[in-house]
């Protein structure tokens, strides 16, 4: 996308020749005290207040993992004991989905880039921009103090009457925690959508938009419409907890199944929240490392919509097994199957996007195509998980689990790395070390495999998850995947170690240093406190590498004209 | 060492080959699209690999035929797999007329099983081969979950309610039982071995082992809470103590529709039994007061099941 910056007459010269020296002011030198940095309302700095919270959470989840995996090398249960296991799991679930699944791309990638991609200054509400970081680290904090104290174990699914009255742990205040943070959410959710609306520059329409913008706002849609429903769910159970009012335990009155429906009207958009992103990131790498517009840039947009509006309607393939209606069962059913179709017009797209295309391989480029190749995985063990007839079979079991991780970790931890290292010079100015970039790709997705794909046949051979101790003959597939897990994590550790080096010695990156189309690329990098120089009028396509040849010449319509004057 | 590992499960149900035919397809429909896409990503990746030379992408706007392709083969398989799912699924959910009925309490962390003729086990279950088994399931206390992966069945079991799950094993063996949802501490130690035998060594085993018939244990229930002084069991009493039976004639009316006071009803099954046990007021037979004190905490699950058992084993018309 090009652009032009009308700079105000009389300052583009200074502008020009401050952008050009060693000292021009940056959104990072713009204050230094550490209140610059925690009352800030600038979206970049809480973007990146985002990203060390996000990665400090992303060890600790991390760290639960490597003790699961360590217990689960042999059979018999010799790291840990079964309450310190049940805690472990639950508090990897809890940490790495609200903590860093939910908020890893719309707030650290999302806030970044949303209000540059669609030439703002900043998001429409920048303290409730704060508002919202704040909130996350209070949750944060609480979740912290409780793995402390001895640690949550009703797994991250808090399924009554379990949790409700059996669970001798911290549910209470876990069910504050989150609580809490789902606010976090909702305000994030609120503000993208808002920002979306009301602040593209003149000239960009919503068919010029990035799919990227499309993806942060299909997922805002669903933050704002899906968490509240998490919020009363967990108030309720907390109600039910403390206060022993009879809503799911069925000894004083409830019904646990209802728990299930709450939670599940929440939790399955809510994966939809941690995947739509990770879906927009794609499109900008896929289009950036090709050189090529989005194949079928409408189909993909819409594609983002169609999936959070189906994510609504398919809780129900949760409770196949819980005794629900036959015929409630069947409509779920059906209805996941159709969320298959537009997530295969993504992956296809994509696909398509690269021919004919002038591909680099590059670091961003290897975690894209290794997403491609993961999600279809994850996508397509999905469709296995929604026939009611095979689900009845490993629902429950590490097939279950193998399929999740393809998709919320192969899929999306990939997309956040590969979008992490494609805007990382924009971000800070500097280039991440390139040769070490792509072993640590190929590193995290060799031991990605590895880990997951043994989970695949031990769930159907009938492993159940959340298993201490499991029989003798699951013991081949559990230490391959122990021995993928450490692959793995050195696969992990090495961004976090060379992207903090990177921002001291990497090479200087220039505005543009990928030659990607797209506003971010068009201004400093970093950017300056305001993004722009000035106003911002757009008069092209997303992804304008070049004219299509054989098509019609785009038009520009008058009315483009006198938005440029407003 | 390798010929020890199992990569499949055993396949020891009349449900399993139907399971497992619709798992493969799957398993080659994934590796085929796996192979295709990878295939295709890899091979577009390296021949247009930017080789420096002056080569410009060229610029595709899209193409909606080829969406619509792309769409419909989707829709298409899917559709279909939906379809046959459903089938296989739906003519499995009704166990056949012959089956043998028995009864499964969960608690943390055990199951506990009653065969019809009386005789209980604790984790395990011992059947005989070739014969429908249909599980009536609660629990106690928590959710937990039947799952014998060698059947290819599972199904929940959920305090204040009955779930039923039926399989007619076809290979004499051992398998495992577990507990597939997640209920606490003893979680992953709560299950046992299903061992599939040859008629005639069930009745064996079975006439080794005691225990009283359910209906048996139900009828001595059912007269240490004294319900007969309400509850007539036999259709000629008319009057109880000098007045008319307060409670609605309990023979012959299991299965069979009963009206409700208010309007509306109710088949009575296990469910509206314990029900009607556990809430007497709920839903009141028609023409009845609603007078009947609850037997919350004073009866367990498996006496609800045995009183049920008592009831459906009255003969006579409503």
């Amino acid at each position: 996308m090009s652009s032009t910056t009308h700079t105000p007459p009389g300052q583009s010269r200074e502008a020009h020749a401050s952008a050009a020296s060693e000292e021009r002011s940056t959104y990072l030198t713009d204050g230094y005290g550490w209140k610059s940095w925690l009352l800030t309302v600038d979206h970049k700095r809480i973007a990146v207040l985002y990203l060390i919270s996000i990665s400090f959470f992303f060890l600790i989840g991390g760290s639960f993992a490597v003790l699961m995996r360590l217990e689960l090398a042999t059979p018999k249960g010799d790291v840990v004991d079964a309450e310190t296991y049940n805690r472990l799991f639950t508090m990897h679930g809890i940490v790495m989905i609200f903590f860093f699944l939910v908020p890893s791309i719309p707030a650290v990638l999302g806030n970044f880039l949303v209000p540059i991609m669609i030439g703002a200054r900043d998001l429409a509400f920048p303290k409730i921009n704060l508002i919202s970081w704040y909130i996350y680290v209070v949750g944060g904090l609480i979740t912290l103090w409780i793995a402390i104290s001895g640690g949550v174990d009703t797994g991250w699914t808090f399924y009554t009457p379990y949790s409700s009255t059996y669970s001798n742990s911290q549910v209470a205040m876990t069910a504050i925690g989150v609580f809490i943070t789902g606010f976090s959410s909702i305000l994030t959710g609120l503000n993208f959508i808002v920002t979306i609306h009301k602040m593209r520059a003149p000239g960009l329409t919503w068919f010029r938009l990035p799919l990227f913008i499309w993806a942060q706002y299909a997922t805002a849609l669903i933050m704002v419409l899906a968490t509240p429903v998490l919020a009363t769910t967990i108030f309720l159970l907390g109600l039910e907890r403390i206060f022993r009012i009879g809503i799911f335990d069925p000894t004083i009155g409830g019904d646990p199944v209802l728990f299930q429906h709450l939670f599940w009207f929440y939790s399955h958009p809510a994966v939809y929240i941690m995947i739509l992103p990770g879906m927009g990131v794609m499109s900008e790498l896929i289009a950036a490392f090709t050189k090529k517009r989005v194949f079928g840039y409408s189909f993909v947009a819409f594609s983002s919509l169609a999936i959070a509006i189906l994510g609504f309607m398919v809780w129900g393939h949760h409770m196949f097994t819980t005794g629900q209606s036959p015929y409630a069962s069947m409509v779920f059913s059906v209805l996941t199957m159709l969320v298959a179709v537009p997530s295969a017009v993504k992956v296809f797209n994509w696909t398509a996007t690269l021919y004919k295309g002038s591909i680099e391989m590059t670091t961003p480029m290897l975690y894209a195509v290794a997403f491609i190749g993961l999600f279809t995985i994850g996508g397509l063990t999905g469709v296995f998980l929604g026939i009611m007839a095979v689900d009845r079979h490993v629902h429950d079991t590490y097939f279950v689990v193998a399929h999740f991780h393809y998709v919320m970790v192969g899929s999306m931890v990939m997309a956040f790395l590969g979008g992490l290292h494609f805007w990382w010079p924009k971000m800070f100015g500097r280039m991440y070390p390139e040769a070490l970039g792509r072993f640590a790709a190929i590193i995290v997705f060799v031991g990605f495999n590895l880990t997951f794909m043994p989970q695949f046949i031990v769930g159907f051979q009938g492993m159940p998850r959340r298993y201490h101790v499991y029989p003798e003959e699951f013991g081949v597939f559990n230490l391959l995947s122990s021995a993928g897990a450490s692959i793995l994590g050195v696969g992990y550790l090495m961004p976090m170690l060379y992207l903090p080096w990177s921002l001291k010695w990497g090479k200087k990156a220039g505005p543009n240093p990928w030659g990607a189309k797209g506003l971010e690329w068009t201004i400093e990098s970093p950017p300056i406190t305001h993004n722009f120089h000035g106003p911002v009028v757009v008069d092209e396509e997303a992804y304008a590498y070049g004219e299509i040849p054989h098509a019609p010449k785009f038009v520009e319509r008058p009315e483009e004209e006198s938005k440029v004057v407003r | 060492m390798w010929k020890d590992i199992p990569i499949l499960p055993e396949s020891a149900s009349t449900i399993a080959p139907h399971v497992d035919l619709i798992w493969w397809f799957l398993v080659a429909l994934t590796v085929f699209f796996v192979v295709l896409i990878g295939g295709v990503v890899v091979g577009l990746a390296s021949y247009y690999r930017n080789r420096n030379d002056g080569r410009k992408a060229v610029q595709i706007e899209g193409s909606t035929s080829l969406e619509l392709l792309w769409s419909g083969i989707p829709l298409v398989i899917v559709l279909a797999l939906f379809a046959w799912g459903t089938i296989v699924y739906v003519a499995t959910l009704k166990a056949p007329a012959d089956c043998i009925d028995m009864t499964v309490v969960g608690k943390q962390w055990m199951w506990k099983v009653q065969h019809p003729t009386g005789v209980r086990e604790i984790n395990d279950l011992h059947i005989p081969v070739g014969q429908a088994i249909r599980l009536t399931m609660t629990s106690e206390d928590v959710i937990h979950s039947y799952f014998i992966p060698a059947f290819r069945v599972k199904q929940d079991v959920v305090p204040g309610r009955y779930t039923q799950m039926w399989f007619e094993p076809t290979k004499v063996g051992t398998y495992h039982i577990f507990c597939a949802e997640y209920c606490g501490t003893g979680h992953s130690a709560m299950g046992g071995m299903v061992t599939v035998m040859e008629r005639v060594d069930y009745e064996r085993w079975l006439s080794g082992a005691t225990g009283e018939a359910p209906e048996v244990a139900g009828k001595n229930l059912f007269e240490s809470m004294r319900c007969a002084s309400c509850h007539p069991i036999d259709p000629a009493t008319k009057d109880i103590g000098g007045a008319p039976p307060r409670g609605p004639l309990l023979a012959g009316i299991y299965g069979h529709e009963i009206d409700l006071k208010g309007g509306g009803k109710q088949v009575v099954n296990d469910e509206y039994i314990r029900e009607s046990i556990l809430k007497p007021q709920a839903k009141v037979v028609l023409n009845y007061e609603p007078v009947m004190p609850s037997y919350d905490g004073q009866l367990g699950e498996e006496q609800i099941l045995q009183l049920a058992a008592y009831i459906k084993s009255l003969k006579g018309t409503p």
